[in-house]
């Protein structure tokens, strides 16, 4: 029977329904007295986490792989804690907040994800990790880099994009990924990255007795320095701006006058 | 272009004499080899992934010398057609099956040796599921902090993208020896295909094991333009109520135009249209001449994949939907009705 140890990295980001504003130093966006949450991405890597517990439990001859112990992991300033917690009350086992102020001010997105690769990548070793399921993208820098890095800098497989995981046989897992155009299927060996998108799972609502579970479940926090991490900061923030606004439009009566008016703009 | 080199030779010995960090070293060299770029190419089935060429547009605002790369089995046609298309000098092609699929695990150890033997200074790739996959995993194991979909080129060192699903637009500085970017395809046209006069050349082949398994792919089937390129877009959303309705109504306006078909996260999570339709911040982000769309209220999620779009046309019942803000022509009404007469009148 494979045993699973799962890290589910998440971060601490503005809630996906606020609408950033860029500050008026144009140095990133404000993002005090903002609404935050946890990336949605990564409520699904913690949803698909536990469930992946939930159906050894429920049936372990169908599913033989024990879920020994699911981390979350969240490197970000001290707040990213109630975002632990609420993966907490997911159903994580237990949390390490790396801390650091690193790429707040600007309000870009925190640390750089090679900078969160590589801590990853510490973490993974000292844990024992096998499995590492993070989101496909934070909502706020949308870069998309962190999974694929760590797997390069561990030299594990990756499946990007995953929108079903499924385990064939022992130790063996089976993931369909989303790609350009449809999916593609592929198969591979724990030690694995995962990367989750938005149709994996319907995340679970925390329920109040598993916030107030949460709480004493054990929280570890650890540096930067404490990982030999150094940030890098390769990349300089010159400016950040809003978007060009679009001209308001006009409203047409009906099918003529919409016809007309995009002949107008020569789109027809 | 010229200046822009002699800028970037400048502010990389600016960098140097403000570090006096080890990484300094790998700069000079960067600088003496000025800038030479490789564009990660895509192919599927013997076929040039015409997309994937916004690679190269973004490359030659950079300015320096382009050298494309392509890999899969029996390359060397692809290669040499590739060589024609404007603006790429040379072409690295490895001919070898076990990169059909572009799986990163071993495709990432074949670019990671093929940018070291060559010297490029920059990677670019188009920001696609495959660019997507790959790119980030080569840059981690060259040590290199990746800029992703950007939307221009400032310098050889500073690159603009947008950041919070489009809401702002960041520009942001590489000090890195290598840089890696992924580039929003709709951001860069495509480079003329005939008249230029490359050089096809045999690249190293690592023989990487890869320790993964392509299983099976699925992809959707269509006669329609590709919906990341299309020059048109007819898109619908959840005022569409069904799938049937959906079906009913979406392929005859898309025909009618000549248009590719796209849908909210509201349409596809309800089941009406496939994933793959999806556009917005986690689908597709498009920027086609017209845009035009049914039953869509326009969240910024949706904002973000089809604001850059020329012409944004909306049918929404709802006077107040956020999509009006964005629409150049707005036509407040009941899609069950506008639609058809729409596509009859298109028909005409």
């Amino acid at each position: 029977m494979a045993s699973l140890k799962i890290l589910v990295p998440v971060k601490r980001v503005i809630d996906y329904a606020v609408r950033p504003m860029v500050n008026k130093s144009k140095t990133g966006v404000v993002t005090a007295n903002i609404k935050h949450s946890l990336n949605p991405f990564d409520e699904l890597s913690i949803e698909e986490a536990v469930r992946l517990r939930e159906r050894n439990t429920k049936d372990a001859s169908k599913f033989p792989h024990k879920v020994e112990r699911i981390t979350a992991l969240a490197a970000g300033p001290a707040k990213a804690q109630d975002q632990l917690r609420t993966a907490l009350a997911m159903g994580a086992d237990d949390a390490i907040h790396v801390q650091t102020d690193v790429g707040q001010e600007s309000g870009t997105g925190g640390l750089e994800p090679l900078d969160v690769a590589k801590l990853l990548a510490k973490v993974v070793k000292d844990e024992g990790t096998n499995l590492v399921i993070l989101g496909k993208q934070s909502i706020d820098d949308d870069s998309g880099q962190t999974g694929q890095m760590l797997a390069g800098l561990l030299g594990w497989p990756q499946a990007t994009q995953a929108s079903k995981i499924e385990f064939p046989s022992e130790g063996e897992v089976q993931i369909t990924k989303e790609v350009d155009g449809g999916v593609e299927t592929v198969k591979a060996k724990i030690p694995l990255v995962i990367t989750t998108d938005l149709r994996l799972n319907e995340p679970r609502y925390a329920s109040l007795p598993n916030i107030m579970k949460a709480k004493k479940k054990p929280l570890k926090k650890v540096s930067l320095e404490d990982l030999g991490i150094e940030a890098g900061g390769r990349l300089k923030v010159l400016k950040v701006e809003e978007p060009p606004a679009r001209k308001g439009g006009v409203k047409v009566e009906d099918v003529d006058g919409m016809i007309a008016k995009l002949k107008e703009l020569g789109a027809l | 272009m010229h200046s822009l080199a002699r800028q970037s030779t400048l502010r990389s010995a600016r960098f140097c004499l403000r570090h006096n960090q080890p990484i300094a070293i790998s700069r000079l060299s960067a600088y003496r080899r000025l800038l030479s770029t490789l564009a990660v190419l895509e192919q599927r089935d013997g076929k040039l992934n015409t997309s994937s060429l916004a690679a190269v547009t973004a490359a030659q605002k950079l300015g320096g010398t382009i050298t494309a790369f392509i890999a899969g089995g029996g390359v060397k046609a692809v290669a040499d057609e590739t060589a024609k298309v404007k603006g790429i000098e040379k072409i690295i092609y490895v001919d070898n099956a076990a990169y059909d699929r572009g799986l990163p695990e071993n495709y990432a150890p074949l670019l990671v040796e093929n940018i070291k033997k060559g010297g490029f200074t920059h990677i670019f790739a188009g920001h696609s599921a495959f660019g997507k996959a790959l790119i980030p995993r080569v840059a981690a194991m060259l040590d290199s902090q990746q800029i992703s979909d950007i939307t221009a080129v400032e310098s050889e060192d500073t690159f603009v993208r947008p950041i919070y699903a489009g809401n702002a637009i960041l520009t942001v500085q590489s000090s890195d020896a290598i840089k890696f970017i992924t580039v929003r395809a709709t951001a860069f046209p495509s480079p003329e295909l005939e008249g230029g006069s490359g050089e096809a050349s045999e690249g190293i082949d690592p023989k990487a094991e890869c320790n993964i398994e392509w299983v099976s792919e699925d992809l959707a089937k269509s006669d329609r333009p590709e919906l990341a390129t299309a020059g048109k877009v007819v898109s619908g959303g959840r005022g569409l109520k069904s799938k049937e309705e959906f079906d009913r109504l979406m392929p005859p306006l898309a025909d009618a135009l000549g248009a590719a078909i796209g849908a909210s996260r509201a349409a596809v999570d309800s089941g009406f249209a496939d994933n793959s339709l999806q556009v917005g911040q986690t689908g597709k982000n498009v920027a086609p001449q017209l845009y035009l769309c049914a039953g869509i209220s326009g969240a910024i999620q949706h904002l973000a994949g089809m604001k850059d779009s020329k012409v944004i046309a909306a049918i929404n019942k709802d006077p107040d939907a956020p999509i009006f803000q964005v629409a150049d022509v707005g036509l407040v009404g009941d899609l069950f009705e506008k639609v058809p007469e729409l596509t009859e009148k298109l028909k005409q």
